[in-house]
């Protein structure tokens, strides 16, 4: 019989190996966008997990927008990304300090 | 037991092409691992019975925004060297982000709290059961206000990302239909009267 804590312990590992992930390719800004996406993969599966065990529905129709929000957000990244290479020839993250932050 | 012989083996592919996105070298095959990790988790959201948003992940996700991502690495020629230089030296203090992160987890998570006693898995429903109908159902009635927000954000995201990255050349030719309709037949002809030629 599978528990709930199988999958919420599933979406734990995914989280946390996207944030490791965040963490070992500091310099790609192309992965870390993946990551950020692998991320929003292991909520969605939390919320997937309780919407099943509690009976409601109401969680799927979160992912649902979820889903949206991370279509809208990673297709906006990936044009900053683009334009960012063809104004410095280059995605590395060390290259882009122009507003000295 | 069928079930769970499924989740685990869904679960370690899910694991490993993770692992694989954030260790692989090349962005390409990052990308790839991605996809197989999307994949494996619509298998288990197909367990948990949702079937629309399994169905939904591997269209949409996999098949829109994944292709973007691998358009968009596939027109950079980025330098992987450079981009590497770093990993070794982050990746003990990553390491030991996710294992101490995993160890809180897994202390909340664990089946103290979320265990069988607490959570009882819901019986499955009958074969004329339709997950889509039932979020559709929910989706045109309760949450329809927010429905029309995600439909401007998508809109937004679109406008966003074509304004971005249009790029207008100073050298391109075209043409102004507004000039071509105004043209009189005066501007252009002229009617010159002469005396015809001695032979």
């Amino acid at each position: 019989m599978i528990t709930l804590s199988h999958y919420l312990a599933l979406g734990a590992v995914l989280f946390c190996l996207s944030v490791a992930g965040i963490f070992i390719n500091r310099k790609n800004l192309l992965i870390l966008l993946m990551c950020i996406e692998l991320m929003l993969l292991a909520v969605n599966l939390n919320f997937v997990a309780f919407s099943h065990y509690l009976g409601d529905s109401a969680g799927q129709i979160f992912v649902f927008f979820n889903l949206t929000v991370a279509a809208a957000e990673s297709a906006i990244g990936l044009a900053i990304i683009v334009v960012l290479f063809r104004n410095h020839r280059s995605i590395n993250v060390e290259d882009i300090d122009s507003l000295k932050g | 037991m069928f079930e769970l012989v499924i989740f685990y083996l869904f679960a370690a592919l899910t694991v490993m092409a993770a692992t694989a996105v954030v260790t692989l070298r090349n962005p390409v095959f990052a990308v790839l691992a991605l996809i197989l990790a999307f994949f494996s988790a619509a298998v288990i959201w197909m367990l948990l019975e949702a079937e629309f948003l399994a169905i939904v992940l591997v269209v949409v996700y996999v098949g829109a925004v994944m292709v973007l991502f691998l358009y968009v690495v596939m027109m950079l020629d980025i330098n992987l060297a450079v981009l590497k230089e770093g990993f070794a030296h982050f990746l003990p203090l990553g390491a030991l982000m996710a294992v101490l992160t995993v160890y809180l987890m897994a202390r909340v998570l664990g089946p103290d709290n979320f265990g069988l006693d607490r959570y009882y898995p819901p019986v499955s429903h009958g074969p004329g059961y339709s997950n889509t109908r039932e979020l559709g159902l929910l989706l045109y009635t309760d949450y329809f206000y927010a429905f029309e927000i995600a439909a401007v954000i998508l809109l937004v995201a679109m406008v966003a990302a074509i304004t971005l990255t249009l790029r207008r050349r100073k050298d391109r030719k075209f043409q102004r239909p507004e000039e071509q309709v105004a043209v009189r037949r005066d501007d252009f002809v002229r009617v010159v009267k002469m005396s015809s030629e001695e032979s």
